[in-house]
């Protein structure tokens, strides 16, 4: 361990006491990735404070030594966005887990960073309320980790994102100080770029979250079509027809087959694609539209649809949709998961474009996506014993990225940038666009230090004035950075 | 060549300013109306060069927000930019430019979209200034302010960089959101050329009205209600006890919606009433912002001022006469009071924005995007 890194140990030690500071490199070893494990670092040191004076006061020890430090909840993020830093402290926020305040009259929840996204809505549920952002991964995700990554889930089509449920933010920033960032601040939007920031901005501390009433009614179906093409024109019919379902997720041949090995959901035989639409709100609203659905899907050629009649069955519905990214295990001893966004009236085109670079490649590639507002998850699938099989998967994953942006999508529709496509981010934006996203970052971590790595490809160098060039910048006066 | 040639050579429809082109009492040198984005920009980069102060507008109807600018060179207006770029209906989405008007939009809404941008700011004005000033209208309620509708947006910065952030599509977390950041930046920022948007589809809308004694009773009955309301609004005249609660929720099933909300408010169906979406009469006009559940408290601190506004969202325009006195009386009840518009010397003489515990994360953001404070200088909090 470097110098600067134990004489920080120590002074973590003083502030935390030794149970809550780990420097046992086996133990410091289960932190070394996230929940993209292809990338791995362990981290220099890693702390587990319980107030966000701890962690203001980590924060400003690790600011005046010049040490990097990258937060952590669960760690169940999908693209590296919490990956340590061999250099650094791993700050994690696993012992923060009260929940504050449940405030049911004025519809919100104030939680500690570290506590269970599921568990939010556990305790607003006998008040007939729940936290709206489920992400896949939300029974052990952590709300502190939902803020950093703007989290999504299958029912943000209806409800948005965490964004939208976030009303305030008790934050350490990169110079140790504690701020409170709130919706009713007026001025320029500071929790608004706060949130999805993926870390990079501060550590939140206290997380006021909106409350949302438990709809009357949930209707679930499911409908199997011979062709993925026929799945997508229902979904175009249903958003025609002015309905906002609250989920619509599509899933094809070979992600229903995975799914059917892995937890036997039992959908239709021969389905070339299902698609599972879930209303909810006021029961008449609801028993309305789902008979307009039901026709809807059976128009675009449907030749089978359940209808979930209780929340057993509506959980078997579920089931293999929720089960289809670890079900590939069953077909696929290896795969990439993307994320890519596309505008929804191009699912049939980039779909089919997708087929075509499988077929070429030889690189077999499964869809399960979120079909109401164009968040594709393609599978690629690859076989990690075979040489040369990963990088051919990645050549695929990266050419599907390409034609998200090709159709004026994203390269990232709820899982975040991280160090997983920070690299793709140039192909989604200018040089001036990251040059001004890094502008924000200049001004809450001028010293970079905060998560340095992610999101950017390339690391702006704070306290330039554009073509303004007074001697060489400080950091590269010291050595710690190269301008080119 | 004078300043303004060097202007007139990027920007065609451009002149000195008059003094109708006021603004704060200031005669703007120049007034630029760009009619594209690289005009736009190579008149913010015409100004850098000359190091020269821009107060973006569009069409100036909220020009008296915030504190008096204290310099106004040019002032660069956006009512060139004020087309329809797309609207892709099977997307859900809206492209346009910055200078289009709600006015303008809503006519086009009406030519059968079957679906329409959920903010109403309650004066016509354009895009820009509805992301700039952060104003919504009833429906804050339901689908929130521009921050929460926005998807992606042009900027053009001080110094004329072009930049952009989000997309075309609603599910996005690539880069920072910086169109929340803009959002409620007044002008300080940079210059807002177009906007991409998410849209929502025409519902038919049951509206019931009430005259009610406990207005807090009333609107937590129906937040907490299984009808979904819209927009929840409440006016109380100046001087006056009487509190009327008006309801918007969108359904498929109107009677039945319709009664609900009679049996949660007493009252009936109503048309529009000519107090809603517009703002109460007064020298001053400021937002209370609370807690929904405050409201008695909030309604009795502001005895014998109007209000009027989203009781549901906890936002409500006042008219008060000291706005000094109305921020202490309301301490208690833990709300801000936030000075929106009034006369110059009033701007000048008060704190317009009341405790500001963010501002030097503000200030610091606000010395990257513009370091020689150009932009609207003076008009939002000191140093920013």
């Amino acid at each position: 361990m470097a110098d600067t890194l134990r004489a920080l140990a120590e002074r973590c030690t003083r502030v935390l006491g030794p149970e809550s500071v780990i420097t046992d490199p086996v133990r410091l070893r289960t932190y070394e990735c996230d929940g993209l494990t292809s990338h791995r670092a362990s981290p220099g040191l890693v702390v587990l404070p319980e107030t966000a004076e701890q962690i203001a006061a980590i924060v400003r020890a690790c600011a005046e030594a010049g040490i990097p430090y990258v937060a952590r909840g669960s760690g169940t993020g999908l693209s590296g966005g919490a990956l340590p830093r061999t250099d650094g402290v791993l700050i994690v926020t696993a012992r923060m887990r009260r929940i504050l305040d449940i405030d049911v009259a004025n519809q919100r929840a104030t939680v500690e960073p570290g506590v269970i996204n599921l568990d939010v809505t556990r305790a607003a549920r006998p008040h007939g309320y729940y936290f709206a952002p489920d992400p896949s991964s939300q029974q052990i995700c952590s709300v502190g980790g939902n803020v950093a990554e703007n989290s999504g889930g299958a029912h943000c089509l209806k409800y948005g994102f965490t964004a939208h449920h976030i009303l305030a933010c008790e934050i350490v920033t990169p110079d140790g100080e504690i701020v409170e960032l709130s919706r009713d601040d007026p001025g320029f939007d500071l929790l608004g770029v706060f949130v999805g920031s993926e870390g990079t901005l501060g550590i939140t501390t206290k997380i006021t979250v909106r409350l949302t009433r438990l709809p009357e009614a949930v209707q679930t179906l499911l409908a199997a079509f011979d062709t993925i093409e026929q799945g997508g024109e229902a979904v175009s019919a249903i958003i025609a027809a002015g309905v906002v379902p609250a989920a619509i997720e599509m899933m094809d041949a070979l992600s229903i087959e995975a799914a059917e090995a892995a937890v036997a959901c039992g959908y239709p035989d021969g389905a070339g694609a299902v698609l599972v639409v879930e209303l909810d709100g006021p029961e008449a609203t609801v028993a309305h539209q789902f008979a307009e659905v039901g026709r809807l899907c059976r128009d675009a050629g449907a030749f089978e649809i359940r209808v979930a009649a209780d929340d057993t069955e509506r959980a078997l519905i579920w089931k293999g949709r929720k089960s289809a990214f670890a079900a590939m295990g069953r077909i696929s001893p290896a795969y990439i998961v993307q994320d890519g966004v596309i505008p929804r009236t191009a699912l049939g085109e980039v779909l089919g474009r997708i087929d075509a670079l499988s077929r070429e490649s030889g690189v077999r590639v499964a869809n399960v996506f979120h079909a109401g507002d164009g968040n594709l998850h393609p599978l690629v699938l690859f076989d990690d014993a075979v040489p040369g099989a990963q990088e051919r998967a990645e050549k695929v994953s990266g050419a599907i990225l390409d034609l998200c942006i090709e159709h004026g999508g994203s390269i990232t529709g709820e899982h975040g940038v991280g160090v997983d496509k920070a690299r793709y981010m140039p192909r989604m934006f200018s040089d001036e666009d990251l040059d001004t996203m890094q502008m924000v970052r200049c001004g809450f971590d001028p010293a970079g230090l905060c998560n340095p790595g992610k999101v950017f490809p390339t690391p702006r160098l704070c306290g330039e004035v554009p073509g303004v060039r007074k001697g060489p910048h400080p950091l590269v006066a010291e050595g710690k950075a190269d301008l080119f | 060549m004078s300043v303004l040639d060097a202007f007139a050579k990027v920007c065609p429809d451009l002149r000195p300013g008059e003094v109708a082109d006021r603004v704060d009492g200031l005669v703007p040198g120049v007034v630029a109306a760009p009619a594209s984005l690289n005009e736009a920009s190579a008149v913010m980069r015409t100004a850098a060069e000359h190091g020269l102060s821009v107060v973006p507008s569009g069409t100036g109807t909220k020009l008296d927000h915030g504190r008096p600018v204290e310099r106004c060179d040019v002032l660069v207006t956006t009512r060139n930019l004020d087309r329809i770029i797309r609207h892709s209906p099977g997307d859900l989405t809206l492209h346009v430019e910055a200078g289009l008007t709600f006015e303008a939009l809503r006519a086009a809404e009406a030519g059968g979209w079957g679906q329409h941008l959920a903010l109403a700011p309650p004066v016509n004005g354009t895009i820009g200034g509805a992301i700039a000033t952060d104003v919504a209208g009833p429906g804050r309620l339901l689908h929130g302010s521009a921050r929460d509708l926005l998807i992606g947006i042009t900027v053009v910065r001080a110094d004329g960089t072009v930049t952009r952030s989000g997309g075309k599509v609603v599910k996005n977390v690539a880069g920072y959101d910086l169109g929340k950041l803009y959002t409620g930046s007044l002008g300080t920022l940079g210059l807002i050329v177009d906007a991409t948007f998410r849209m929502h589809p025409a519902a038919r809308v049951v509206r019931v009205a009430a005259t009610v004694k406990d207005p807090g009773r009333a609107v937590q009955a129906v937040l907490h209600s299984q009808v979904v309301p819209r927009a929840l609004e409440i006016d109380r005249p100046a001087g006056s006890d009487e509190t009327t609660v008006v309801v918007e929720a969108e359904t498929e099933t109107p009677d039945e919606t319709s009664a609900r909300l009679r049996e949660l408010l007493g009252g009936s169906p109503a048309p529009e009433p000519d107090w809603w979406n517009r703002l109460p009469e007064g020298e001053l006009l400021a937002e209370i912002r609370s807690l929904p559940a405050q409201l008695p408290n909030v309604m009795d601190a502001a005895k014998g001022l109007p209000l009027r506004g989203s009781a549901g969202a906890g936002r409500l325009y006042t008219a008060p006469n000291d706005l000094e006195a109305l921020r202490e009386a309301l301490k208690p009840a833990g709300a801000r009071v936030v000075l929106v518009r009034a006369g110059q010397a009033v701007r000048e003489s008060v704190d317009v924005w009341g405790p500001m515990p963010t501002l030097p994360l503000m200030r610091r953001v606000k010395d990257q995007f513009d370091p020689d404070h150009r932009l609207s200088p003076g008009r939002f909090a000191e140093g920013v």
